[in-house]
């Protein structure tokens, strides 16, 4: 840039010859110049400040514009964009092995009051109370005018009572969508399913949480969304579960029972078909836990898995199937039954007398604890236990329920030589009557080993060898003379083939020492014999049977009829043609022509 | 020509946003209706859920068997028992169908006797 000199030569030497002072010419310029600085800088300024006030201007009205449209959009939910379903529900079905809804989710609403927003509570009390009678209003009336601010009133209401309560129509009471697991078919199957509750609870959501039985113990399964809704398959069969638990309730009422479990059971597959206690209760509307007395008193308790009871002769069965698998007796054997059997201070007595000797056969057919304890004594107090060890009858069973591992088996304090004689035949050593099924499985199904399961399998668990198939074979021979001509002939049923033993054991007292007028009566079976199929168990829990002219305890006349009519039923339902007995001619020799 | 390609430029950069802006709409579009489809579908699988609970609750045993027990005059129905099975050996044969007549033989009762039995 060329800068104007303050004092330009040519100007000045004109000013000299006017005589005019060349110094104002200087400060003149020097004034310009400054004016033309000033402006300048002022220019820039002014820019600057334009710039920067645009600058604010945009960034503000940008800020307002977004405030404001964000004031004004529709309220909507923040959505997460990853892919997936997000239509299944909150926790899967659980279906029995046909595919039939054991239990499913239903939509409902849980009722809620927000005492500020209130118009009238007096009148909203009054008439919730109208709607829902358990509800007191006074109580009710006191938490709407007191300090809260918010209090559930209902967790679960129905469409008809949510259009009631809608009807008040105070904006204080306002409602909340709930997923409520719902059991159609109500009591049935109750043991098995447990129910469910509320876990952690919000306005717009509440968790479904299992609180017993298979919810509970597969309650990530059924709330695991990786699942895609698929349901939980039981094994249970519904119409047998249904038909089995008509004939118990009917059989208990009969036989003046406190309490029955039956359980009908798979014996290659393990899978439980069917399985009931009674008393029960409805999982709709769970009943409390008692807080006295004693729990197997209460509905809630299972008796064919929690309840763990001295079953009695059921158990004559394995005594004599090990004498037999170790070689030390066969069917025929003769052992001395002759009573009573005196071993150290303990007296081992028989029904009725017997004779002299039976054969193993008939060892297990009229029932001999004397002969039954001698063959103990043959196998030995080590080998027994082995043997039951084995047949899973020393620890819990391994059930898919929650329950399952309560039902720890009781065992002698020690294996004594009279722990061994009265194990034999059922005394000292307590068990559920689901171990009972599983170890009647095991050994009537070939000799190996089953354990229980709630799960629909698809084939047999081929487990560990028990017995020889052989001595499987005698064992269900025997079972099946026990109903021909033994103590359970009332389990005959015509063309099933039915094998099986009965068991009525005194009821232990909590002091010590046995009930004289108190035993669980059982029958263990099994069907057909020929080619087993299914194990059958029926506990009757204090029976006793009024119709002859004393009174009957025993379980050929309680536990026996009553599995008897539950095969009947039962047995069709499960697919069984009845077959035609082929028995050998009596006195008739076939000759040759 | 330097022009010509910056104006080239400028209407494909211009023809690119257009696309742009309509592809922005369409995928909005289309995450909406996806979004309404499946409020749909989750709408069905709650009715679905509604009628399977109501279907299991209206064929559950006890009342089934209540409604056999009340119906019994006209259905009959009654629990399977095992005296329900048969075997193919106990069904009759069909009784065969009468053979056409191909010679028929007339006969006729006019000349019969009053007091005289017809066959």
């Amino acid at each position: 840039m060329i800068r104007r000199p303050l004092r330009p030569l040519a100007r000045i030497l004109k000013a000299r010859e006017r005589g005019e002072n060349p110094d104002s010419i200087a400060r003149e310029n020097l004034r310009l110049r400054h004016e033309e600085m000033r402006d300048k800088a002022r220019n820039r300024a002014e820019g600057r400040l334009l710039v920067l006030g645009m600058t604010f201007f945009l960034a503000f009205s940008m800020i307002g514009a977004r405030m404001g449209a964000l004031a004004n959009m529709p309220a909507q939910e923040p959505r997460s964009t990853a892919s997936g379903s997000p239509i299944i529900g909150q926790r899967a079905d659980i279906t029995d092995r046909n595919g039939r809804l054991l239990a499913t989710n239903f939509e409902t609403y849980a009722l809620y009051a927000q005492p500020p927003q209130m118009i009238d509570p007096a009148r909203a009390a009054h008439e919730l109370v109208a709607i829902f009678p358990e509800l007191n209003e006074e109580r009710l009336l006191r938490d709407f005018t007191g300090e809260r601010r918010f209090l559930w009133v209902r967790r679960q209401i129905s469409p008809e009572q949510m259009q009631a309560v809608h009807d008040i129509g105070d904006p204080g009471l306002l409602f909340g969508p709930r997923e409520m697991r719902l059991y159609p078919n109500g009591s049935l199957a109750a043991h098995i399913l447990g129910g469910a509750s509320y876990g952690r609870e919000g306005v717009d959501s509440a968790e479904v949480i299992g609180v017993a039985g298979v919810e509970r113990q597969f309650d990530a399964f059924l709330r695991d969304p990786a699942n895609e809704g698929a349901p939980l398959e039981l094994s249970i069969d519904l119409t047998v579960q249904a038909a089995m638990e008509q004939v118990l309730h009917g059989g208990m009422v009969m036989m003046n029972a406190k309490g029955a479990t039956a359980i009908i059971m798979d014996v290659h597959t393990g899978e439980i078909l069917a399985m009931a206690s009674l008393p029960d209760f409805d999982p709709n509307s769970r009943p409390a836990v008692l807080t006295t007395g004693d729990q197997s008193d209460s509905p809630l308790f299972n008796r064919a898995v929690q309840g763990v009871y001295e079953l009695g002769s059921v158990f004559k069965v394995f005594a004599v199937a090990q004498a037999i698998e170790l070689g030390l007796a066969n069917a025929q054997t003769m052992v001395d039954t002759r009573g009573p059997m005196t071993w150290g201070r303990f007296r081992i007595r028989d029904f009725r007398n017997y004779g002299a000797a039976l054969s193993a056969t008939d060892i297990i057919v009229k029932s001999s604890n004397i002969g039954t304890a001698r063959l103990a004594l043959m196998v030995g107090i080590d080998r027994q236990r082995a043997f039951l060890e084995r047949l899973g009858f020393l620890a819990p069973t391994t059930v898919e329920m929650v329950e399952a591992p309560t039902g720890a088996p009781l065992l002698p304090r020690q294996w004594s030589e009279i722990s061994l004689m009265t194990i034999s035949y059922g005394h000292g050593l307590s068990v559920s009557p689901l171990h009972l099924a599983a170890g009647y499985a095991s050994l009537l199904n070939g000799g190996t080993r089953v354990q229980p399961t709630l799960l629909r399998q698809d084939g047999p668990q081929n487990g560990e060898r028990i017995v020889s198939e052989e001595v499987s074979a005698t064992m269900r021979a025997m079972l099946r003379q026990v109903v021909t001509r033994g103590t359970a002939s009332f389990a005959e049923v015509a063309g099933y083939e039915v094998g099986g033993k009965t068991g009525t054991a005194d009821k232990p007292r909590p002091t010590g020492g046995y009930y004289p007028d108190k035993v669980i009566a059982t029958f263990a079976g099994v069907f057909p014999t020929s080619a087993p199929r299914y194990v059958i168990i029926v506990t009757l829990d204090e029976p006793v049977e009024t119709s002859g002219a004393e009174p009957r305890r025993t379980a050929g006349w309680t536990a026996v009829p009553v599995a008897a009519e539950m095969i009947r039923r039962t047995a069709p339902l499960l697919g069984l043609r009845p077959v035609i007995e082929t028995s050998d001619l009596a006195g008739v020799t076939l000759t040759s022509n | 020509m330097k022009g010509l390609i910056h104006v080239m430029a400028a209407l494909a950069v211009m023809g690119l946003a257009f696309w742009a802006y309509q592809e922005n709409y369409k995928t909005q579009q289309a995450l909406r209706e996806v979004r309404g489809l499946h409020a749909q579908i989750g709408a069905a699988h709650a009715r679905l859920g509604v009628l399977r609970a109501e279907w299991a609750y209206l064929n559950r045993p006890d009342r089934l068997r209540d409604l056999a027990g009340l119906n019994f005059d006209r259905l009959g129905l009654l629990p399977l028992k095992p005296e329900g099975f048969g075997s193919i050996g106990a069904v009759a044969y069909p009784i065969p169908a009468l053979l056409p007549i191909t010679d028929p033989v007339e006969i006729s009762s006019d000349a019969m006797n009053p007091g005289e039995e017809p066959l």
